[in-house]
Formats: C-alpha cells, structure tokens, sequence
C-alpha cells in the first residue's frame, strides 16, 4: 500500500519529533533538516533508517545529501514507494 | 606536587530499585524495604519459553520515561539514561557548582556496558534476515560503548579534565570514585562527577548469570530473595540503577560555602590474582585493599564504627568478606556496624559500589548505619555484629566507615569515608 505525501509528511513529522524533541507541527516541507531543525549527520541518518522502516522504501546513502528539506524527504519517499 | 588536597562529597544523586532519587532511596532503606519483584506480564511473554529459572530482579522504581525526553531516550542506552539522572540531581545537590571545565571531570564506570543496545541491535538483524543491516541504528555504537554513560556526563556539565569509564564488574562504581577522588588529588581536576550505572535487566544476561549459578533461585518470594549472611542465602538478587556523587577538594569547596556530607578519606585497591569468579579464600586481597584505605586515611582503626560490606548474599563471598574484616580489625571489629544493604536494592552490579557509598556517606553524615533485611538465621560463622532490619545509631565524634566493593575478575577496592 502507498502512503500519500500527507501521511509521509505526518509520519516523518512523527520520525524527527521523536529524534529532535521539537513538535511535530514543527516539521513543515519548506524546513531546512540542518539550518531549521539543527539536525546533524548521525541524527540525519537515524531518521532515514526509521524512515526507511516505516514506509518500506530505501533511501541510498548517495541520495541523503539531497534531500535539504522535510520536502525534499517527502517527496523522495513518495516517488521511491513505486 | 606539595600540597595533596582532601577530597569530600558535596553532591549526591540516584536511582535505584528502591527510589527514583536519594531522597526515596535513602528513606525505603532505612525503612528495610525490598526493591526486588517478580517479572512483569511482558518479561514472561518474551522470555517465557526459554526456561530461565530466575523469575524476578530488582528493576528500577521510577521508569525514566517519567524524567528524560524521548530524544534523551533515544540516545542513550539505559545504562547511560540512568547515570544522566543520577548525574543531573547530584549536581543540583551540590548547589550547581560553579566550575571552569577544564577542571571539572567525569568519571562514571559500568561493569558491563550498553549491553540492551547491543542486543537489540543484534535482534534487527535476526528478525531481518534479508537486509537487516539498514535496520541497525546509526546511534548504536555511541550508545553500546561503555564509556557512553561517563561521556554523556562530560557532554552535559562540560567536563573536559577528563572523562573515564573504570571497568571491575562489580567493584566498577566504587573504582570510578576512587579515580575520582585521585583525578582532585593529583591536580587534574577541582570537581569530578563520579559512579557507576547498570542496566542489564534483560533475558540474555539473567540467563547468564543464572548459568553462573550466582543468582537465587528464591522464586517464591522475591523480597526475601536477598538475604545476606541468612543461612538459607542462595544468591544474589540481580539489580539495576545508578548512583552518583559530586567530589570536590575540600578548599574548592570551602571556597563556596558548599554542604560538606563527608570525605573520601582512603581507597584501597588489589586484585585476587586467584580465580575468574572466586573470591580468594583467605581473603588476603580483600584485606590488603581494606588495609591500604584505612593507613591512607589516617583512621584509627578504633574509631571505623561501620562497615558497608560488599555482601551479595552468596554462600561463600559473604562469609570470606566477613572473615576479612575480622581479619583487618581483629578485636575492634567488635564495634563496627555492618549493613549489607543488597539485600534491599538487590545487587546493581557496575551501579553497586557508588549506591554503597551513597548510603555510607549518608551512614556517617546522618550518623545511622542501615539495615540489612531477611536474615532470620544469621549464619553461625559471621563473626561480626550486624545491623538487622532497623537501622543503628553511630556515635558522635570522628568516625569513619569502609564501603567494600569486589568483582568477577578478583577485583577488591575499599573506601574508608570519614565524617566532616
């Protein structure tokens, strides 16, 4: 079954919370993981592997680097559930 | 260096099978509460079938989710969880010292690591078969390491003298303060946050040690389980949690006017060189690290009225450790108040060593030895005067107490902490 971008959006927003500590209503598509949510490379990583859990897709290593917003990942996973 | 500084406790903090801080913990064992319970529906649906024949433990009394983020959670293992908790309330304790960093250390020891990290690490990988990899979490290894727990400490106070994780199974809590206090007396640091932590509470290390044949196997009465010096003792009570003290050199903490509880007047160290479980039977490396303490701290041995002993509840160690504080003493053991206060907390293993000193510093600062619980038939061979199920007033005056901390390995490590 697809997951639509708005239950990817509400499900990663769950992901980062969880990670961050920040509110979920708080990851929004036009956030900057880096420059907004102050998530670093490990944290980053930990959120593309519980991503990759929850929507059964993978996300290349290669692939990380660009993905600069929540937008970016949600539109990412949306496209690689295919 | 010409001036060796006094070393004393300004802080202290907890959590523990008996209390989610101190304050709860101190006042359950003075009480002679057990933290020891039977294994929760959850434990028996996961672990049910394997035939583990120990059926309890003394688990945490507060769960951290109560006082940690979920992020915090997520990033620490247990064991470190439970130090940061600890950490966080014996500092506030100590009045949030004011400190430069870079003199200011951490030392927080574990005796076996981020062990239930390692394990569900493991799990993703079996219940994953094909390409389980990519399930393992980035933030494992920081997380199973066993400096994890002393790190996160430096992390969060900024301790950059230096940050260490002692390892001597169960004797590690005690080690960490010993290096602690030797980190404030050789000039590296004026303050160091220091202890132990345990969490291995899980099915894969209660079989284990099961395996050992060290546990007790008292199922049907698990509050009653650890019961040292009874003549009925079987084992020891698996236990969990984390206790932690500020150390600060006396002028340090002069300067600020801070609460003195006591001071760490002696460590004592020595290794059996004997067997990998065993204690030596005659004890003599016990009594060499209990000696090395006591001439270190310029105690007259008349004047040691307590004794918080390592006593696990085990047939053989109980009596060894017994033996060689008579030993040590000879007839001025007669006088000494020993409390083995396992048999309430059960035995936090890395954690152990620093509840101990926890209690005994309290034992001097409050001037009350602890009870030791469940002895209905104290063993014929204890040739020592122990504190049963109400606490023992000590005198006024100078006193001075031994916390005695042993491991698998052959580990001995004694403190003598003096009153202020």
């Amino acid at each position: 079954m697809a997951y639509s971008e708005q239950e990817i959006l509400a499900g990663l927003a769950e992901i980062v919370s969880e990670e961050t500590g920040l509110p979920t209503d708080s990851v929004l598509p036009e956030k900057s993981f880096t420059d907004d949510l102050d998530i670093d490379s490990l944290s980053m990583m930990t959120i593309v592997t519980l991503a990759e859990e929850k929507f059964e897709v993978t996300i290349p290593d290669d692939e990380v680097k660009n993905l600069a917003t929540v937008g970016d990942a949600v539109s990412f996973i949306a496209g690689a559930q295919a | 260096m010409s001036h060796v500084p006094d070393v004393v406790v300004t802080g202290l903090g907890a959590t523990t099978p008996l209390g989610g801080d101190v304050t709860s913990t101190w006042a359950a064992a003075l009480n002679g509460e057990s933290g020891a319970r039977r294994f929760d529906d959850a434990w028996f649906e996961r672990a049910g079938t394997f035939g583990i024949p120990v059926e309890f433990a003394a688990t945490i009394k507060v769960d951290p989710g109560e006082v940690l983020t979920r992020p915090e959670q997520k990033k620490m293992d247990p064991s470190a969880q439970y130090a940061i908790i600890a950490a966080r309330e014996a500092w506030a304790d100590a009045g949030s010292p004011e400190v430069d960093g870079d003199r200011l250390g951490s030392v927080v020891s574990s005796g076996i690591g981020g062990l239930q990290t390692i394990l569900d690490a493991w799990e993703k990988l079996l219940t994953n078969p094909d390409g389980g990899a990519r399930r393992v979490l980035p933030m494992t290894v920081p997380m199973l390491m066993p400096n994890s727990p002393t790190a996160y400490v430096s992390l969060e106070f900024g301790a950059r003298a230096g940050a260490h994780a002692l390892v001597s199974a169960c004797a590690s809590g005690a080690e960490a303060i010993g290096y602690g206090v030797e980190m404030i007396r050789s000039g590296r640091a004026d303050v160091v946050i220091a202890g132990g932590t345990e969490a291995t509470i899980h099915p894969m290390p209660v079989a284990a040690f099961a395996a050992s044949r060290t546990l007790s196997l008292r199922n049907h009465d698990p509050e009653g389980a650890s019961r040292p010096y009874d003549v009925d003792r079987d084992g020891f009570v698996i236990g969990e949690g984390s206790g932690i003290v500020i150390l600060e050199s006396a002028e340090h903490a002069a300067a600020r006017g801070a609460r003195v509880y006591a001071r760490i007047a002696g460590i004592g160290l020595s290794a059996d060189g004997y067997h990998i479980t065993s204690p030596e039977p005659s004890g003599d490396g016990q009594i060499r690290a209990m000696k090395a303490a006591l001439e270190e701290s310029g105690i007259a041995r008349t004047d040691i009225v307590h004794v918080n002993a390592h006593a696990t509840s085990t047939v053989v160690g109980d009596l060894i450790e017994a033996r060689s504080i008579r030993g040590l003493l000879g007839d001025e053991a007669d006088h000494v108040a020993l409390s083995a206060t396992k048999s309430m907390t059960g035995h936090l293993l890395g954690g152990a060593g620093a509840l101990e000193t926890i209690f005994t510093v309290l034992a001097l600062h409050e001037r009350q030895a602890p009870p030791t619980i469940n002895v209905e038939n104290p063993d014929p061979e204890l040739v020592l005067d122990l504190v049963r199920d109400k606490p023992r007033a000590l005198r006024d005056g100078q006193i001075g107490a031994v916390n005695n901390s042993f491991g698998f390995g052959g580990h001995n490590v004694a403190l003598v902490v003096a009153s202020v």
